[in-house]
């Protein structure tokens, strides 16, 4: 037998009495070794900065393992490395920022090979169900053009997708409705 | 493979179950992000189709990080001040499963609500209810080996919001779940019996399906309840488990 999954509903305005945690931007120690910082803001459907809203980012580390428990990639070897950020703002200026580390290409079993990237969540008021997104980076120029994934996502939102490189990062703006709009994931 | 039972980090059987993808759920599971009834979500949500991704390693692993986050009186939300919070005492119980029924053991189960008022302890919520200096209202725990949760807490309010005229939500408590993998994740509300709100509000009748705004409903279970104590409230959670077509998945 399958059991239907439970409905989803809005995290709602005041998400940030449960969900924040103190060190919930750091997938990783900040002093970790190739620590990065991605950052970015997020944009409504008028163009402007979403003032309250909950990010979190998935990936893998730098030799490609997860911080998870399953073999097929992991658990990472990182001391600290959590892989998991969680940016929860309640009152912002639309912008989020979180340290982890810049991820591996994954090879799958088949010998396929995925673009480094991290899966990202995004909840807000307003949303009724959170939307998924991919982060890429700006100087993977080669691993993304043979990523299947981007492959997929017609060529003119592709660069929705692409993290731009800073002085200490990447910068990832996530536009939910209208002119640029973000590329989101049915998972 | 290694056999994690054998590692140090036996305690998450859950690892012997990944799957190699999650169940593909119908376009009506959950609520559209564009609900018209719902006025906030007119800018919130995206006008581009969603792009199918195909389940692979980053979406069907995920944060095993449920011990480390939680602390013994967490999940009693009314022990965390000196006094005893205002309202009526209940518990909130249930287990927490995958669509073949089978229970997740040790994930991380977060909840938030207002007070019995109906008040947010949140700068935010400024109506003119009271707040309680004995309540805040945020709870945490980990499900149990059989994938059982439990929350003490104070039965929330209902409480009036701008939707529209004279809008106000059933009383709710927010619960967030991480599940075992990133396909997993879930953000929901669970509603009490019978609130004669319900078919005023936009939240809970954005979803659709009759039977399911039903899996929101936690039920009263008296023989569960502690006698001159505390009402118990049950209510299961169910995420996406293993999927059928792992084809359609690969790469």
């Amino acid at each position: 037998m399958i059991y239907a999954t439970t409905p989803s509903q809005t995290v709602g305005p005041y998400f940030a009495i449960g969900l924040p945690w103190p060190d919930g931007p750091f997938a990783v120690p900040a002093d970790t070794a190739g620590a990065i910082t991605i950052s970015g803001t997020f944009y409504d459907g008028a163009g402007d900065e979403v003032p309250d809203y909950l990010l979190e980012a998935w990936g893998a580390d730098g030799d490609g393992n997860y911080a998870d428990l399953w073999d097929y990639a992991g658990p990472s070897k990182v001391p600290g490395f959590r892989g998991f950020a969680r940016c929860a703002h309640e009152d912002g200026d639309g912008s989020y920022e979180f340290v982890t580390l810049k991820p591996a290409p994954v090879k799958l079993p088949s010998g396929v090979v995925l673009a480094p990237h991290l899966d990202a969540n995004i909840f807000a008021r307003g949303m009724l169900k959170h939307v998924v997104t991919r982060i890429y980076f700006a100087d993977e120029t080669a691993a993304n053009a043979a990523d299947p994934i981007l492959a997929s996502v017609p060529a003119e939102r592709r660069e929705t997708l692409i993290a731009k490189s800073t002085d200490n990062g990447y910068r990832f703006d996530i536009r939910l409705q209208g002119p640029g709009e973000t590329v989101f994931f049915a998972v | 493979m290694t056999d994690p039972r054998t590692t140090e980090h036996d305690i998450y059987d859950p690892v012997l179950d990944t799957p190699p993808c999650y169940y593909r759920e119908s376009a009506d599971a959950h609520p559209p992000l564009d609900s018209p009834q719902y006025k906030s979500s007119a800018l919130r949500h995206p006008k581009q189709p969603l792009i199918y991704l195909p389940q692979n390693v980053t979406e069907i692993t995920g944060p095993q990080l449920s011990v480390r986050v939680t602390g013994e009186l967490d999940n009693d939300l009314t022990r965390q001040h000196a006094g005893e919070p205002l309202g009526e005492r209940i518990t909130v119980s249930g287990r927490v499963y995958d669509t073949e029924g089978k229970p997740l053991r040790h994930t991380l189960v977060e909840v938030w609500q207002a007070n019995a008022a109906g008040r947010y302890l949140h700068r935010w919520d400024r109506w003119p209810a009271p707040l309680d200096p004995n309540f805040s209202g945020a709870g945490r725990c980990v499900t149990d080996d059989e994938g059982r949760y439990r929350f003490t807490t104070i039965k929330p309010g209902p409480y009036p919001w701008g939707n529209h005229y004279n809008a106000w939500r059933p009383a709710h408590v927010h619960f967030s779940l991480l599940g075992r993998a990133f396909a997993q994740r879930l953000v929901t509300q669970m509603y009490f019996p019978a609130d004669p709100l319900f078919p005023h509000d936009p939240i809970f009748n954005s979803v659709h399906d009759d039977a399911a705004r039903e899996r929101m409903i936690s039920r009263l279970v008296l023989h569960e309840s502690e006698p001159e104590w505390a009402l118990a409230y049950n209510w299961d959670i169910y995420l996406r488990g293993p999927g059928a077509t792992p084809f359609e998945e690969s790469l």
